[in-house]
């Protein structure tokens, strides 16, 4: 019998950490993969320069143009997103306190709208940009990824928010604070961590998704400086050039992944650092 | 302007004053009924709590002890499942049947609950919280103010020189201090306190007991205890509740000596 409860415990300690280490495995291999792959093109001009004439042929430049059009769509769209996202959660855990059935029903409603594929926001965004007679725009690819991440944003927080004890809120009201009060300067400050998770999470999907800026921001070989601009992103200049006949276009396909996987790591260690920074001062 | 010793002048007078009058009342309770769904929680609590003195309150578990206290300071407003019916007079104000600046009628009561919940911020950021929300800006004021509640509850040689530390590194029994200090830093005339030492250790529990002795001078003391022996070291008047009633009510050498009712009598009995 206890020999039994030995090898079934071994047994499954050893299929938990099996699974854990070979999913970190498939992600550290898809990192080398596209890191090899593109360790030719990768130089400076890749991130420095705008494609020149004949660059989708082999010729010279870089995707400058979809780093700063992907940074620009991602921020723009992460910091809408924060601007409803924010008091939206605020408001389902702290106003909503006391309805239970409305929170739930939200939070329905919001799961939904998380698992609509991009490609739908894609659809909905370029029909909104027909209605107001626009054009493939920075601004049209800022507002269909803040639809997309708006959701994304808000649950992350609101999952967060949702297990702060209620004797914390009380504790607040009891000190004579209104409900707003308690949201921004009690409830708000607890959550940080979660907030910055959330922040993290829309913003990398936000620069990650491709099929909602394929007809809102357009594609372009210039830096926009303008909102009614088109817009170059990464995840289509990835696509673009895995297209490409030309091994060396290719190549290239793979530096810009590279290069897209770098910032989103690169932000995924500075929400970590803010998080720890700013989670020191929590009831846990 | 600011001038510390107006302020203790003003405490001062508080004191006198409720040496004049000696069987104030603070807060009275009229036919209190709480309902959820068809659960009656509380039925036709009738009391009053006398001022400057430790009211303690008893019961088994799920009596509505806890229930009883919020509707004390509006907390039942957080839930949609309680129904209220009632009154609860602080001098002729019914608080329970106002919705007029309900911040102000819980300021006048300081709550301490079954476990500490400091704010996510300093040590000092709590005790300067309710001051802060009351509008107040002036530095030296709030600064005054957190030394002086801090030493009040004993805690201000403990913290004096980490007072931006996180309120969270504090022990337990330091944190259920600070929660005190937090509270009596708004000025409060009540306080409700749900079982503050039960998750606290023998020496924080003391320390919590004699603040509570204390500070009787200063505020009335609605104390909810499951430890009969702090309830005869503490009280000068016991409720008794036992299923959402009232059973016995009166002073606490007529209550633990001579108990009328079987079930105070059960209780006393089961708690020692
Ligand atoms: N929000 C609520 N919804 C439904 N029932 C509730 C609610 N709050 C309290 N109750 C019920 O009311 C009764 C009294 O609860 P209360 O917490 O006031 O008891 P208590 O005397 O404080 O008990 P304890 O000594 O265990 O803390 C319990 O039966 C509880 O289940
Ligand atoms: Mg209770």
């Amino acid at each position: 019998m206890r020999r039994i409860k030995i090898i079934e415990e071994k047994i499954f300690v050893f299929l938990s950490a099996f699974m854990t280490y070979s999913l970190i495995l498939v992600l550290l291999f898809i990192i080398g993969v596209i890191f090899v792959k593109g360790f030719n093109a990768l130089n400076p001009d890749m991130v420095l320069k705008t494609p020149r004439g004949g660059y989708y042929y082999g010729g010279e430049g870089g995707v400058l143009n979809a780093i700063a059009g992907s940074l620009y769509i991602a921020i723009g769209a992460t910091l809408i997103a924060i601007f409803i996202g924010l008091p939206a959660a605020l408001y389902i855990n702290v106003q909503l306190i006391r309805h239970r059935k409305t929170q739930n029903t939200i939070r329905y409603f919001l799961d939904a709208l998380w698992g609509i594929p991009s490609i739908v926001y894609g659809a909905f965004g370029f029909t909104l940009m027909l209605f107001f007679g626009m054009n493939a725009s920075l601004l049209a690819g800022i507002i269909t990824v803040a639809l997309l991440i708006s959701p994304i944003m808000v649950r992350t927080f609101d999952e967060v928010l949702s297990t702060i004890p209620r004797g914390l809120h009380e504790a607040s009201l009891a000190l004579g604070s209104t409900r707003t009060e308690t949201a921004f300067k009690v409830i708000f400050r607890q959550g940080f961590p979660g907030f910055i998770t959330a922040v993290l999470l829309s913003f990398g999907r936000g620069i990650g998704d491709a099929a909602s800026v394929l007809f809102t921001a357009g594609y372009t070989d210039n830096v926009p400086v303008n909102l009614d601009e088109p817009a170059a992103t990464l995840p289509l200049a990835i696509f673009f050039q895995l297209g490409s006949p030309i091994p060396e276009v290719r190549e290239r396909a793979f530096a810009s992944a590279v290069i897209l996987t770098f910032i989103i790591l690169l932000l995924s260690f500075a929400a970590r650092y803010l998080a720890k920074k700013y989670s020191r001062t929590n009831l846990r | 302007m600011f001038n510390p010793d107006t302020i203790l002048a003003e405490k001062d007078q508080n004191i006198q004053s409720a040496a004049v009058s000696h069987e104030a009342k603070a807060l009275r309770v009229n036919n209190l009924n709480v309902y959820a769904g068809d659960h009656h929680i509380l039925r036709d609590i009738s009391l009053e709590i006398p001022a400057n003195r430790i009211t303690v309150l008893l019961g088994p578990s799920g009596c509505g002890k806890t229930t009883l206290l919020k509707c004390m300071n509006k907390l039942t407003d957080l839930y949609k499942e309680l129904k209220v019916s009632g009154n609860i007079f602080i001098g002729t104000d019914d608080i329970l049947n106002t919705t007029h600046n309900i911040p102000a009628i819980r300021q006048k009561m300081g709550l301490l609950s079954q476990r500490p919940y400091p704010l996510p911020v300093s040590i000092y950021k709590n005790v300067a919280y309710g001051l802060k929300i009351k509008g107040i800006r002036d530095k030296k004021l709030i600064d005054f103010s957190v030394e002086k509640h801090l030493r009040e509850v004993g805690l201000w040689e403990e913290v004096k020189n980490r007072l931006n530390a996180p309120a969270t590194s504090l022990s337990i029994g330091q944190q259920q201090r600070l929660c005190l200090a937090r509270g009596l830093a708004v000025k409060p005339a009540i306080i409700l306190a749900d079982e503050p030492t039960s998750a606290l250790d023998p020496i924080s529990s003391k320390i919590i007991e004699h603040l509570f002795r204390e500070m009787k001078r200063h505020y009335t003391i609605v104390l909810v205890t499951h430890v009969l022996r702090q309830a005869i070291r503490l009280a000068d008047h016991v409720i008794f509740m036992c299923d959402g009633r009232i059973v016995e009510q009166g002073s606490p050498s007529d209550l633990f000596s001579q108990p009328e009712s079987d079930e105070l009598r059960a209780y006393l009995i089961d708690g020692n």
